[in-house]
């Protein structure tokens, strides 16, 4: 059960904890401590998955988030369906179920493998190429097709169950990878005061200690020393964190982390989320992000049984699987010889090293000459055969640069090393500059932004003795740096740390670029980066077509486009280029690393913002009301509105129809609560309305209303609302529902930064107080029962007049004012009677048939008398003038925001829009919002277009349709017929004053 | 997330903050006075310089109070932070920072 490539001991997996798992299918053995990759490969399963574009079949290449094949889906139900994750980074649980992906009809007999033999046809840039003609077919035809062949995984059809949780830390230091450079970082912080973190993306800490069978530190076997350190982090307070990416570096040393919670859980408890996002803020940052193994660019390099060394290293010492049975070594550099004798050791035979270096010297070649392995100088792998395994290699001796005679080596197993490529991402994330190391050949951090540090292999310090040193002084360094000035004394004396390593470093030879095959290049597919299908022909093509940048070469090609972000691809991309152009590697340049470091849950991001909690939502103290009496409601900004009230059976026509007839008629109640308040208070208040509206404010005599109007400095309309003045010193503004916090910003700027010298106190008040308009010519009557102290008459109450009271029993600011043309007054109650006192006028209105209603109607009634909304008639290019309130400028003020700009030339031209009315001629026809207006529907094309309808409604009122309308010289064109073009042809309308509704205002009067 | 350090609160987060368009553009005294092309100048014309950038910001979900600041263009760095009314701080000698 365990797997027929398992070796009778080793490793870290729990070989007394068996698990039972199924891919495509098929159920497998494994262990405790597997992942999905190393358990697959124990049973001999290479083939992973199909490549993105030739559909070729795909095995792992790697044992890291690096890896760019073995993409699977993980299933848990119907619901939790997981795309796309690395079988590397799976880690096995009994009964995890996974598939390979981009495949049909199954994944070892492919349909859509036929691309490969396509593939002369689908060079770089195909499809900017082909699939031209004929018009049109790409969008019904070829780009539905090619989507259905391409691509990943498929995206899971049920809402997500999980739950994700977002949190925030801080620290003093933070390090992030725990491979000996950070661990030993995090050994040297933690012996300060310093609050520390390591975080590292696997599900064990310890990076390569894990994989080192063959050193010691301070005397102990590797993983005898990491347990000993872990424990001395944990004692000294540290935060480890396994299974957490560090995602994204953000300014001011904010590092995103992504943690996996109940991934590797078979039963995942209710109780925990699925990933928690850490926002974290550290003092200082480590970064021993280490480094990643480059594959080397030759023919069929793609093969399954074609892996890394080190990957293959990494399964055979940390997961105890050989990756086949008899490999062949690739190698640029030292890190072949290390693989090829640990795997000797574990049984693997060795057929031969083939070493791209003319004269391999050093301990490594000599202990692989000394174990009888057929070492190979200045030689090539020139392609490979084999379906869905490898199954052979042609090597060739290299001479001048030139592949020679091939000689075939029969394997089941490639491993590959073209070298290490420092993990420089975040770094990079950090917009710290890169610099080119000709010696590593390899982009080193330079120039740091960030209060950061690189350690260890990140910055080319290979091997472990170097990682251990170099992490444990820079962890020194950060925990100084983040304490420095920090009262609290140091917990013990920092002392360098020096430790005692015995292991044999594999030097830092490596290559980058395409090795030299001999063959045809047409027909040799030497991939550079496997996920995205991009081969060493490709990026050549690319040069040859004239891109020269590698910005340009990237798009063009798609290499390190892929989710793996060119892990593995980029250098030899690179070296490709440079070779191609004759140009150095630093100055072709180098593309921009950005988060995600690996791909990243959308839940992640999400977090508890979804479904009811995605936006907040706000309500007014009437809402449970309007909600049991069954009103429709629509979002008003972050607002819910009742829209109609509907009686059975009624639509919204009908509603709407009889809630106007009722405000004109009799008495209708509306919910004007979400009206924007502000209170403005002080010696200087009206000084200060003087200068930001329009109106003029010192005549207005306490107890008296104005409608206002607030111009932005361009002399545009900004917002409206009706003023009280309750005392000399004291105004209650309203302001639109959507206008509230923009209208308060704009008061403070002023006020904060133009007039310090104002005694003047803004106070948001919009939740304080609710608001019921009581509209209608019976309103008088319902409320008059209700006041106390409050003389409702005509006389004493006119219309825009503001009294103070109670009603119903709690104090009240009064208004009588209508925005429906009518006897009207709203009610402002503080919010937490709102209720009651609606449900009291409710009550006493019943016997004059009171009827709710909603914002369409309101919209109705006030279209009626050509009252505008601001954000509708409007649209920030309105003056006050265009939109019939010049009577609401002070003239004779000398100035106020927005004033100069009124005499701005273009606010006298004679073309401005200009509000106006519209009556169709047809009246049951209602215009669309937003319509355009022409003159000659049958004018040449373009039609000259001379304005737009802003609102338009079927009035019951008037027993027809209306409609307002901005256009060119309106008030010019009244008595004129214009036309509304619509797909059923032009509707003819006749240009009207915008008051359609009592004209002379005598319903306001009474 | 950028570090923005309000004159009256200290550090706090980017997210807490508002920006406030170009500082040290005062309204000026008699509107009337200006010609079209000074007014317009006012209204619209901003110096968008690629380097050290004085700005108004307001800490909106802080103490609501609007400040100065110097601000760095091509890094996105804060370089100081300052009162209104006060002057904008000569920073020519540590640039570096």
């Amino acid at each position: 059960m365990s797997g027929s490539f398992r070796t009778p001991s080793g490793g870290r997996i729990d070989r007394a904890a068996p698990l039972a798992f199924r891919f495509d299918g098929t159920t497998y053995g494994g262990y405790a401590g597997d992942t999905l990759a190393s358990a697959l490969l124990a049973n001999g399963v290479h083939l992973l998955g199909r490549s993105f574009k030739y559909h070729r079949p795909r095995g792992l290449l790697s044992a890291g988030s690096d890896e760019p094949n073995a993409l699977v889906e993980v299933k848990r139900d119907a619901a939790r369906v997981t795309p796309n994750l690395r079988a590397t980074q799976v880690e096995l649980y009994e009964g995890l179920d996974a598939a390979s992906q981009n495949r049909w009809p199954s994944l070892a007999r492919d349909a859509g493998a036929v691309n490969d033999l396509f593939a002369p046809f689908l060079p770089a840039g195909f499809y900017y190429k082909t699939f031209m003609w004929p018009a049109g077919a790409w969008k019904r035809f070829y780009e539905p097709k090619i989507r259905a062949m391409a691509g990943l995984g498929k995206a899971p059809t049920l809402p997500d169950p999980d739950r994700y949780t977002q949190n925030y830390a801080h620290c003093d230091v933070l390090v992030i990878g725990a491979g000996p450079a950070g661990i030993a970082a995090a050994l040297a912080a933690a012996a300060t005061s310093a609050r520390v973190i390591l975080v590292d993306e696997q599900a064990e800490l310890g990076g390569s200690l894990l994989a080192a069978p063959d050193a010691t530190v301070d005397t102990k076997p590797a993983t005898e020393w990491l347990a000993d350190a872990l424990a001395e982090l944990t004692a000294a307070g540290v935060v480890l964190m396994p299974r957490t990416t560090a995602f994204g570096y953000f300014p001011h040393n904010m590092i995103a982390l992504a943690e996996r919670v109940t991934d590797h859980l078979a039963a995942p408890g209710p109780d925990l989320p699925r990933e928690r996002l850490w926002q974290v803020r550290a003092g200082e940052v480590v970064l021993a992000t280490g480094a990643l193994e480059r594959p080397l660019v030759f023919p069929e390099n793609d093969r399954p049984g074609i892996l890394l060394a080190d990957s293959a290293r990494i399964y055979l010492t940390r997961y105890g699987v050989k990756p086949g049975e008899r490999a062949v070594i690739f190698t640029a550099g030292d890190s072949g010889y290390r693989t090829a004798l640990d795997l000797a050791a574990g049984g693997v035979a060795i057929a031969a090293i083939a070493d791209l270096r003319a004269a391999p010297e050093g301990e490594w070649p000599a202990r692989a000459l000394a174990a009888g392995i057929d070492v190979r100088p200045s030689t090539v792998v020139t392609g490979t055969s084999g379906r869905l395994r490898v199954n052979g290699v042609h090597l060739a001796k290299v001479k001048n640069g030139k592949a020679g005679l091939n000689e075939p080596v029969a394997c089941d197993t490639v491993l590959m090393s073209g070298g290490w490529t420092p993990s420089v991402h975040l770094f990079s994330q950090s917009r710290g500059k890169l610099a080119w190391d000709e010696t590593l050949g390899a982009y080193l951090p330079g120039q740091s932004v960030e209060r950061e540090r690189s350690a260890g292999a990140c910055r080319g310090r290979y091997g472990l003795a170097a990682a251990l040193a170099d992490g444990y002084h820079a962890g020194e360094e950060a925990a100084a740096a983040a304490l420095k000035g920090a009262k609290s004394p140091t917990r013990s004396t920092v002392a360098s740390r020096a430790f005692g390593v015995v292991a044999t470093e594999t030097g830092t030879d490596g290559f980058i670029g395409a090795t030299p095959h001999g063959r045809n290049p047409a027909f040799a597919k030497a991939f550079v980066d496997w996920q995205n299908d991009v081969t060493a022909k490709d990026i050549t093509l690319a040069t040859r077509e004239g891109f020269r940048s590698i910005e340009h070469v990237k798009r063009y090609t798609t290499t390190g486009m892929a989710t793996d972000q060119g892990k593995t691809s980029n250098m030899n991309a690179l070296g490709i280029v440079s070779e191609a152009l004759g140009t150095s590697v630093p100055k072709i340049g180098l593309t921009t690393f950005r988060p995600p470091f690996t791909p990243t849950t959308f839940g992640i991001f999400a977090g508890i913002a979804r479904g009811d909690l995605f936006d907040p939502v706000r309500v007014t103290p009437i809402h449970g009301w309007a909600e049991a009496r069954g009103a429709v409601f629509e979002p008003v900004s972050l607002w819910k509105r009742a829209l109609y009230f509907p009686n059975r059976g009624e639509d919204m026509h009908a509603a709407v129809a009889r809630e106007c007839k009722a405000v004109r008629t009799g008495v209708g109640i509306f919910d004007a609560s979400t009206l924007g308040k502000i209170e403005v208070v002080g010696a200087d208040a009206a000084e200060f309305m003087n200068r930001i509206y329009t109106n003029a404010w010192t005549k207005l005599a306490p107890g008296r209303l104005r409608y206002g109007v607030m111009l932005r400095e361009d002399g545009f309309v900004m917002d409206d609302g009706v003023v009280g003045r309750l005392a000399p010193d004291r105004f209650h503004v309203t302001t639109t529902t959507g206008g509230a916090a923009r209208v308060l910003a704009h008061m403070e700027d002023y006020l904060q930064t133009e007039w310090p010298d104002l005694d003047v106190w803004l106070t948001s008040t919009t939740e304080q107080w609710a608001v019921i308009a009581v509209q209608g010519p019976k309103s008088r009557e319902v409320l008059a029962s209700l006041v106390e102290g409050i003389d409702l008459s005509k006389g004493a109450m006119p219309n825009m007049s503001v009294a103070e009271g109670r009603i119903a029993g709690v104090p009240t600011r009064l208004f009588r004012l209508s925005f429906a043309g009518e006897l009207g007054f709203e009610v402002n109650v503080p919010a937490a009677h709102g209720r009651a006192v609606w449900e009291a006028i409710f009550k006493a209105g019943e016997p004059f048939g009171i009827t709710p209603y909603g914002t369409e109607t309101m919209h109705v009634l006030r279209a009626e008398k050509g009252y505008i909304i601001v954000g509708q008639e409007t649209d920030g290019t309105a003056g006050p003038d265009d939109v019939n309130l010049g009577w609401a400028v002070g003239k004779n003020k000398k100035d106020f925001v927005g004033k100069r700009s009124l005499n701005r030339a273009a606010f006298f031209m004679p073309d401005r829009k200009q509000l106006v009315g519209l009556l169709t001629r047809d009246p049951k026809v209602v215009l669309e919002e937003g319509a355009q207006l022409v003159a000659d529907p049958g004018a040449a094309v373009p039609v000259p277009m001379l304005g737009h309808v802003t609102s338009a409604y079927m009035s019951a009122t008037l027993g027809r349709s209306i409609a307002l309308a901005m256009v060119k010289g309106g008030r010019s064109r009244i008595g004129r017929t214009l036309h509304v073009p619509m797909p059923k042809g032009a509707i003819a309308v006749g240009v009207v004053d915008p008051v359609f509704y009592d004209a002379e205002g005598a319903r306001l009067d009474v | 997330m950028l570090i923005i350090s309000c004159p009256w609160c200290g550090e706090r987060p980017e997210i807490e903050f508002v920006y406030g368009g170009e500082a040290h553009i005062a309204r000026p005294a008699d509107p009337s006075a200006l010609s079209d092309q000074e007014w317009a100048d006012f209204l619209y014309n901003r110096t968008n310089p690629k380097g050290t950038h004085a700005e108004r910001w307001r800490h909106i979900h802080g103490c609501g109070r609007f400040f100065n600041a110097v601000r760095d263009t091509v890094s996105d760095f804060f370089v100081a932070t300052y009162k209104p009314g006060e002057p904008r701080p000569d920073l020519s000698q540590d640039d570096a920072k």
